[in-house]
């Protein structure tokens, strides 16, 4: 079945089976990568962050820029307001950009590309988002779904549109991280196959598509994490600054 | 060349029809719940282990260093300015010194050029009036020995010419009418030295 282009989405499981009552809580392939993505985002930032010289070697240059990085993200997007969020947005874009590198790795498990994974983020988000907003605004965080400005007419509708965008909020961000993982994994794999099972003659076409898709798959990890952090610094703007 | 592109796409295309019927048939291993619970499970521990480490270890050194380094550059181009404005001011301080130096050695030397011309002043004046002094006393003391040397040669003439009267008559001459013959005669005297 290893040519089947889903295959290496599969999860399986790595040692012994570990339950927790009745739930199956084992160590998987899926597991493995987020601990591997974890421990380099800590070995890397931790090196980066060890010396203190004033000119930064490499590693520092590249936690420093990565910290400024997003930290103008979130200025930018959510205010100052958002400061005290820095480092769960930190964490959050770290943890999605380098769990979509390493499924760059060829043979390697893209632990983004699962929708629960996905979903269990956007979910936290989501609630926490929705728990800051009415913490700071009380029950007039409510106002977030009556925009100003809309004749009376067209409110009960704009109401029941905007909460319905809101509540589908945690999907879209999900989705869209999952489905541009999966995709872009699965066509890799379905012009790697080509390449197969043209042979000789007529892989070559499909081989430079997948040279290429590579690039374009690079360029798409980096910019699901970003986009999954910047939509995150809007929802968290939408529940600090109150502005409709 | 075009025929052979156009076979090769058929075939990419039935290969394409393949590969996403097999995998139609695998289904989606995303929703194959068997193992949610343990990816819920991981990356729960995992991401909550990475943020906390971040939270409390790393970041804070992180932006601690881009602090430092932020006041220490904000520090030294502080120290630089205040260098530079030092430096400024200690130039300016050398002019002026330059400057005042300059002024006090002109004043010095007008002062010595006004001392040593009024010194002059006063040791020629001095010196003609002496001069002066001396060339009037002389001046009158020959115009008195000129005015005197008449009366007295005429005295002279008058005692000589008496003495030789007596002598030679034996008999006393009123002396004044004596002095007059004697002024009589030098004043003839006189007008033919001047002719």
């Amino acid at each position: 079945m290893a040519s089947n282009p889903m295959y290496q989405f599969n999860v399986y499981r790595i040692g012994p089976e570990i339950k927790l009552g009745s739930v199956d809580i084992s160590f998987t392939n899926a597991s493995l990568f987020m601990v591997i993505s974890s421990l380099a985002i800590l070995i890397i930032f931790n090196l980066g962050a060890k010396k203190k010289t004033l000119i930064p070697d490499k590693l520092q240059l590249l936690s420093e820029l990565s910290y400024s990085f997003v930290a103008k993200m979130i200025s930018d997007t959510a205010g100052s307001k958002a400061k005290p969020y820095f480092s769960f947005i930190f964490s959050l874009f770290m943890f999605v950009l380098f769990c979509n590198m390493f499924g760059m790795i060829p043979y390697a498990f893209t632990v983004t590309s699962h929708i629960i994974v996905t979903f269990v983020l956007a979910a936290f988000i989501f609630v926490g988002v929705t728990i800051i907003g009415f913490i700071k605004h009380g029950l007039g965080y409510l106002k977030l779904f009556v925009p100003s400005g809309v004749p009376m007419v067209l409110l009960p509708l704009i109401v029941v549109i905007e909460i319905i965008s809101y509540l589908s909020r945690p999907i879209s961000l999900s989705v869209r991280l999952f489905a541009n993982m999966m995709a872009g994994h699965t066509m890799m794999k379905v012009f790697g196959g080509f390449v197969i099972s043209l042979g000789i003659v007529g892989g070559w076409l499909p081989l430079s598509f997948s040279v290429a898709l590579t690039g374009l798959e690079i360029l798409v990890a980096f910019l699901q994490a970003y986009v999954f952090a910047i939509l995150t610094c809007i929802y968290l703007n939408d529940a600090l600054n109150l502005h409709h | 060349m075009l025929k052979k592109i156009v076979i090769l796409l058929f075939i990419t295309c039935i290969a394409c029809f393949n590969t996403v019927f097999a995998a139609e048939s695998g289904g989606m291993p995303q929703l194959n719940p068997e193992f949610w619970i343990s990816q819920i499970f991981w990356l729960i521990i995992t991401f909550g282990i990475l943020f906390i480490v971040l939270t409390k270890v790393i970041l804070p050194k992180i932006s601690d260093n881009l602090e430092t380094r932020k006041s220490q550059i904000l520090e030294n181009i502080e120290i630089a300015d205040r260098q530079k404005e030092e430096s400024q001011k200690k130039i300016d301080e050398y002019e002026k010194i330059i400057l005042d130096s300059k002024v006090k050695a002109k004043n010095y030397f007008n002062d010595a050029r006004e001392k040593i011309l009024d010194d002059i002043n006063k040791k020629r004046t001095a010196l003609e009036k002496d001069l002066d002094e001396e060339i009037g006393g002389v001046e009158k003391e020959l115009s008195d020995l000129k005015n005197k040397s008449g009366e007295k040669i005429n005295k002279i003439a008058a005692e000589t010419s008496a003495e030789l009267i007596k002598e030679l008559i034996g008999e006393e001459v009123n002396s004044s009418s004596i002095a007059a013959i004697v002024e009589d005669q030098s004043k003839i005297n006189k007008e033919r030295k001047d002719v």
